[in-house]
């Protein structure tokens, strides 16, 4: 299919961009365009405005200080699973980017494009939640930010508003010890995740004093099993944190898969990912 | 053969081109984008299609608001179905042949019914795609939903609603065959196994869309029509028919496809569309398929439900196969090759391969409101092989005897042929004893086994699968023309050779992306006696090349090979006459090497074929006044002492089981096919593996997904599993080579092998992982969650 008529806007400031959102209602932002354009080839929305937004400078740098690590929101998928400083100090995100689609679409999505269509099957929204991340939102009222815990809202729907645009991540650095694991079940490598874990959390010993299990594929966006880490901080087995996932998460069916063959493979996930963890 | 030239074959001619892996002459040209396909074609005055689609399986059309598409902008006219039926009639398909079978006039687009969701049921034509689309969202369309027949197990019931009640009933055909006597085999069995066989509807997802560009020029009152096909002879012949014009008024060009796999060689009704709406509108129009409508318009294949049974002996004999098969073709049968030939392929080819002598089947085709079924890559062979194979594991494991050993011990002997299987079918020559020797080796059965069995014990859970298949080429006229379907088995070849050597070959058999255009320029290469590169080889232009079927069914190298061969020795007579006048030499004692006339006997240079070039075309004069060299030579060939020309083969696959998740990973997988001379061993190959990957994308991940009600549930790239390069194995093939004595040459198809035996090869694996745990499955595509089930883990 091809895209009904289109207006485009390359704006080289954010100002420009706050005011072209300001008076273009149904306008959207265009990032890497991996999602969008296809969307609107397949007419799924026709919007009146593109904004693309890859003018901008300063939106892709990836940088360390006073204990976070800022992830400009044009980071590309590629930059970011290349990055020295990620590997070293964010590796949850290092493992999940080759996980990411295809390298034609980690050549040119980004990680605020990914967060901001928060696609519930996507990797990098389960990671910024593994990882207690902070979005930074501005606008031409200045910047909000909003813990990534109260920015994803639901299906393809987050907290920012229709003047804003997602300028960076934020990201406490983990830890000292801090261990990290990731696993998604595909199909085929690239495909949406039918179920994934990103995984995040300090042990001393053999016991967990801090782990959070970032869900993807199994609700509207990713979810942390609040129960199943709990159990696992209590010291119980793996068995027993794998049965109460079944009150942290409520999967539903998808074309090929029930709602208890996924819950089934969250459950296969927990083994396998806390088991990696060391 | 080819006894005229010393007794040597055309494998030792000195500049054989045949049985070498030489590069494809347009893989350079399609790899820098160079190629032409019909979207790449921009004529003046080019207008642009795009079509409604009926948003329900079965829906009665009341009408149409057209004016808001109408006054869209850039719309140049807006069509439906009482429009085009003023210039293009409807078809019915159905061949005598298939005795009983039945369907319902299909119209370009429909009168008043949409029978499929997906179905083409209003056209727009705009200066744009995108302007087309524009206004096919303007259009209101007052659609009364129908109730849908959907489940083809239920499309006999009488609560279930017949879909042209002019028909009475649903089915569409049925055929029974009963050999021996397959009671008394079942009653004196050591063991009868049973299992049903789901075989997923799925469809061939080719690369370049299906596309066509109808050019009417009304000055000439003629059609240029550039089609994304297959068969274009067979394509002009039925715009004839069906827009009432002479021969002469349609020409229809194939220049590069991109894949087809059997999708490019039907009748669609939106392509039909474009061609009438072009002459309607005298004018180019264009229609390209985007991924999106491909899913729910290009026919998909398989669907089938196949009930099996086989007896075996406790010495592991095979008594007998008895087999029901159900499939759903939805609300018509394709044109013009119609729909009943898979399932009649089911019941030719289940237990084919083996010796028994009873054997009892059934196959009904039934109608039902989903997309068309119709003829795909290795028509009917996977079915067969799956159930074939899958019962001859379940007998193997009941009489505890090693299922390679069953295959052993029951396979058609090499040495019993010519030989006639249980359903009928007629065998030249096979090499069932030697493939299985050869995969059994090349696999390392036995250490692959004692491998198994100590993984086992760690709990790793690998299988083993074997699949035999036979496979159906160079179909003659008993495929479709005894039926009466105008679709031509014989191909020809004309070659002429240009002043400074160089020959042109054009033919019948097309290209598709397969390589039929390097193997036959190897055979004319070769049989002329030119250097690969002088040759130019021209197919799917029916103005241009010799009146033939095109591509299907593996026979563009077995025939089209054989036309090309018989038509380059034929070339090479009248060149040597030529030069045997020229040099004073008797003919005999000359030969055409490498572009050079030669002394046969020690291969000495005589001339080049330039000069011989010059003389005959610039100075005729210097030549006796009753030579008449002839340089343009057309040569055909259809196969008529058999139907078919049977090839064989068996593969292998090896593979792991994640008993958490029901995930597989394929490790390995081999094949040992039989084509008889193979042409080109690298394209044989590689037609295999691909055919191989086909097959696995039928065993693990492709099915057309419905809802009860006819949606198509999973219509994008992202939902719609094609195999993927990351989830292959390596594959592994070799040949045993038994030429068919039909032709010179030899060759018979290999496209469709690897399709027809992956899928048996790999779900038996799959069984033979899970045997520890007494967990089947039998249902294709077989999804992590099958396998969790049939384990009782979900």
């Amino acid at each position: 299919m091809k895209a009904s008529e289109v207006g485009y806007a390359k704006p080289a400031s954010l100002p420009e961009v706050f005011a072209l959102l300001e008076k273009n209602e149904d306008a959207r932002l265009l990032a890497g365009g991996q999602s969008l354009i296809a969307g609107l080839n397949m007419r799924l929305s026709n919007p009146t405005l593109l904004i693309d937004i890859n003018g901008i400078a300063g939106l892709n740098t990836i940088t360390e200080s006073g204990g976070t690590i800022r992830i400009g929101a044009l980071t590309r998928h590629l930059d970011l699973g290349a990055s020295p400083l990620i590997a070293a100090k964010l590796p949850l995100i290092a493992k999940a980017v080759p996980h990411i689609a295809h390298m034609a679409i980690r050549n040119r999505g980004t990680i605020g494009g990914s967060l901001a269509l928060s696609d519930p099957a996507t990797e990098l929204p389960a990671c910024c939640l593994a990882l207690n991340a902070t979005m930074t939102a501005a606008s031409s009222k200045g910047e909000r930010k909003i813990p990534v815990k109260t920015f994803f809202k639901g299906l393809f729907e987050t907290d920012l508003k229709q003047n804003e645009v997602l300028t960076a991540i934020e990201i406490p650095l983990p830890a000292a010890g801090s261990l990290s694991g990731f696993s998604e079940l595909v199909r085929r490598h690239g495909d949406y995740a039918i179920v994934g874990l990103a995984a995040q959390g300090v042990r001393k010993g053999s016991s967990w004093s801090q782990l959070n299990l970032s869900y993807f594929g199994v609700g509207d966006h990713p979810v942390l099993a609040a129960n199943a880490s709990e159990a696992l901080l209590a010291d119980k087995s793996m068995a027993d944190a794998q049965a109460v996932l079944a009150s942290d998460l409520s999967p539903s069916e998808d074309a090929e898969n029930s709602a208890a063959t996924k819950l089934h493979f969250a459950r296969v996930l927990l083994g396998r990912v806390v088991a990696s963890m060391s | 053969m080819n006894a005229r030239d010393s007794g040597l074959t055309f494998l030792d001619r000195p500049n054989s081109y045949i049985g070498r892996s030489v590069p494809r002459p347009n893989a350079r040209r399609l790899v820098m984008g160079r190629g032409t396909y019909v979207d790449d074609i921009r004529l003046p005055r080019l207008a642009h299609i795009a079509f409604l689609r009926s948003p329900h399986a079965h829906a009665k059309i009341r009408g149409f608001n057209l004016d808001a598409a109408k006054a869209a902008p850039g719309v140049i006219g807006v069509f439906t179905g009482a429009d085009l039926a003023k210039v293009c009639t409807p078809w019915v398909a159905v061949l005598s042949h298939f005795k009983g079978l039945k369907s319902a006039p299909q119209y370009a687009l429909p009168l008043d019914r949409a029978c499929w969701t997906g179905e083409a049921i209003c056209a727009v034509v705009a200066e744009t795609r995108a302007q087309a689309e524009d206004a096919i969202a303007l259009i209101e369309a007052d659609l009364d939903p129908l109730p849908a027949a959907v489940d083809m197990e239920a499309a006999l019931d009488p609560s279930t609603p017949v879909i042209h009640p002019e028909l009475g009933d649903n089915l569409a055909f049925e055929r029974t065959l009963d050999v021996g006597d397959v009671d008394t085999a079942f009653r004196n069995a050591a063991a009868v196994v049973e299992q049903t066989f789901q075989i997923g509807r799925h469809t061939g997802v080719t690369l370049e869309p299906r596309a066509i560009l109808a050019d009417w020029n009304d000055g000439e009152e003629k059609f240029t029509i550039y089609h994304s096909f297959q068969a274009p002879h067979m394509m002009q012949d039925i715009v004839c028919k069906h827009l009432d014009l002479p021969e002469a008024s349609v020409r229809v060009v194939c220049k590069d496809v991109g894949g087809s796999f059997g999708i490019k060689v039907h009748i669609y009704p939106d392509e039909m569309a474009t061609v009438a709406i072009a002459k309607i509108l005298k004018r180019p129009v264009k229609f390209i398929a985007d991924r999106m409508e491909s899913f729910v318009s290009d026919i998909h294949a398989r669907d089938h439900r196949v009930k099996g049974k086989m007896a075996i002996a406790a010495d592991g004999e095979i008594l007998g196969f008895e087999i029901d098969d159900l499939t759903g073709i939805g609300p018509y049968s394709v044109y013009p090759r119609t729909s009943a030939v898979e399932a009649n392929q089911v019941v030719n080819l289940t237990g084919g391969p083996y010796r028994h002598k009873n054997y009892r089947a059934r196959a009904r085709v039934v109608f039902q409101n989903k997309v068309p079924m119709c003829q795909y890559r290795a028509v009917g062979h996977p079915i067969a092989v799956m159930v074939t194979e899958g019962l001859i594991d379940l007998a193997a494991a009941a009489i505890k005897m090693d299922p390679a050993k069953v295959r052993e011990k029951n396979v058609i002997a090499d040495d019993a042929h010519p030989s006639v299987a249980a359903s009928g079918i007629k065998f030249e020559k096979l090499s069932h004893q030697q493939s299985l020797k050869k995969l059994l080796s090349m696999m390392d059965y036995d250490s692959l086994r004692k491998e198994q069995a100590e993984l086992r014990k760690k709990g790793i859970h690998r299988g083993i699968g074997i699949a035999t298949f036979i496979e159906i080429t160079n179909p003659s006229a008993a495929f479709y023309g005894v039926g009466g379907a105008r679709i031509s088995s014989q191909d020809g070849c004309t070659l002429r050779l240009n002043p400074q050597g160089g020959v042109i070959a054009s033919i019948g058999v097309t290209e598709q992306g397969q390589g039929t255009e390097a193997v036959i320029a190897q055979v004319v290469a070769t049989a002329v006696g030119v250097p690969l590169s002088d040759v130019r080889v021209i197919t799917g232009d029916t103005d241009t090349t010799p009146y033939g079927g095109g591509t299907w069914a593996c026979r563009a190298a077995g025939i089209g090979g054989e036309a090309a061969w018989q038509s380059g020795k034929a070339l090479r007579e009248n060149i040597l006459e030529v030069a045997g006048v020229i040099l004073q030499a008797a003919p005999g004692t000359l030969d055409v090497r490498d572009g050079k006339i030669v002394d046969k006997a020690n291969g000495n240079e005589r001339m080049p074929l330039a000069e011989l070039g010059r003389v005959a075309y610039f100075r005729p004069d210097t030549l006796p006044a009753d030579l008449k060299p002839e340089f343009v030579v057309t040569r055909h060939y259809v196969p008529k002492d058999y139907p078919f020309a049977f090839t064989n083969g068996i593969q292998a696959s090896y593979l792991e089981v994640d008993t958490d998740t029901g995930f597989v990973k394929l490790l390995k997988h081999w094949c040992v096919e039989d084509c008889g001379t193979v042409l080109n061993p690298q394209l044989v190959d590689e037609q295999v593996r691909g055919g191989i990957v086909q097959g696995i994308g039928a065993a693990l991940f492709e099915v057309c997904r419905y809802d009860e009600n006819g949606q198509m549930l999973n219509a994008t790239m992202a939902d719609y599993l094609v195999p993927m390069a990351s989830e292959m194995p390596d594959i592994d093939v070799t040949h045993v080579v038994s030429p068919t004595a039909s032709s010179e040459l030899g060759a018979k198809g290999a496209g469709e092998a690897g399709t027809a035996g992956a899928p048996a090869a790999v779900v038996n694996a799959i069984n033979d992982a899970l045997s520890p745990f007494k967990a089947n499955v039998a249902a294709q595509p077989v999804t992590p969650q099958d396998i969790l089930k049939a384990m009782g883990k979900v």
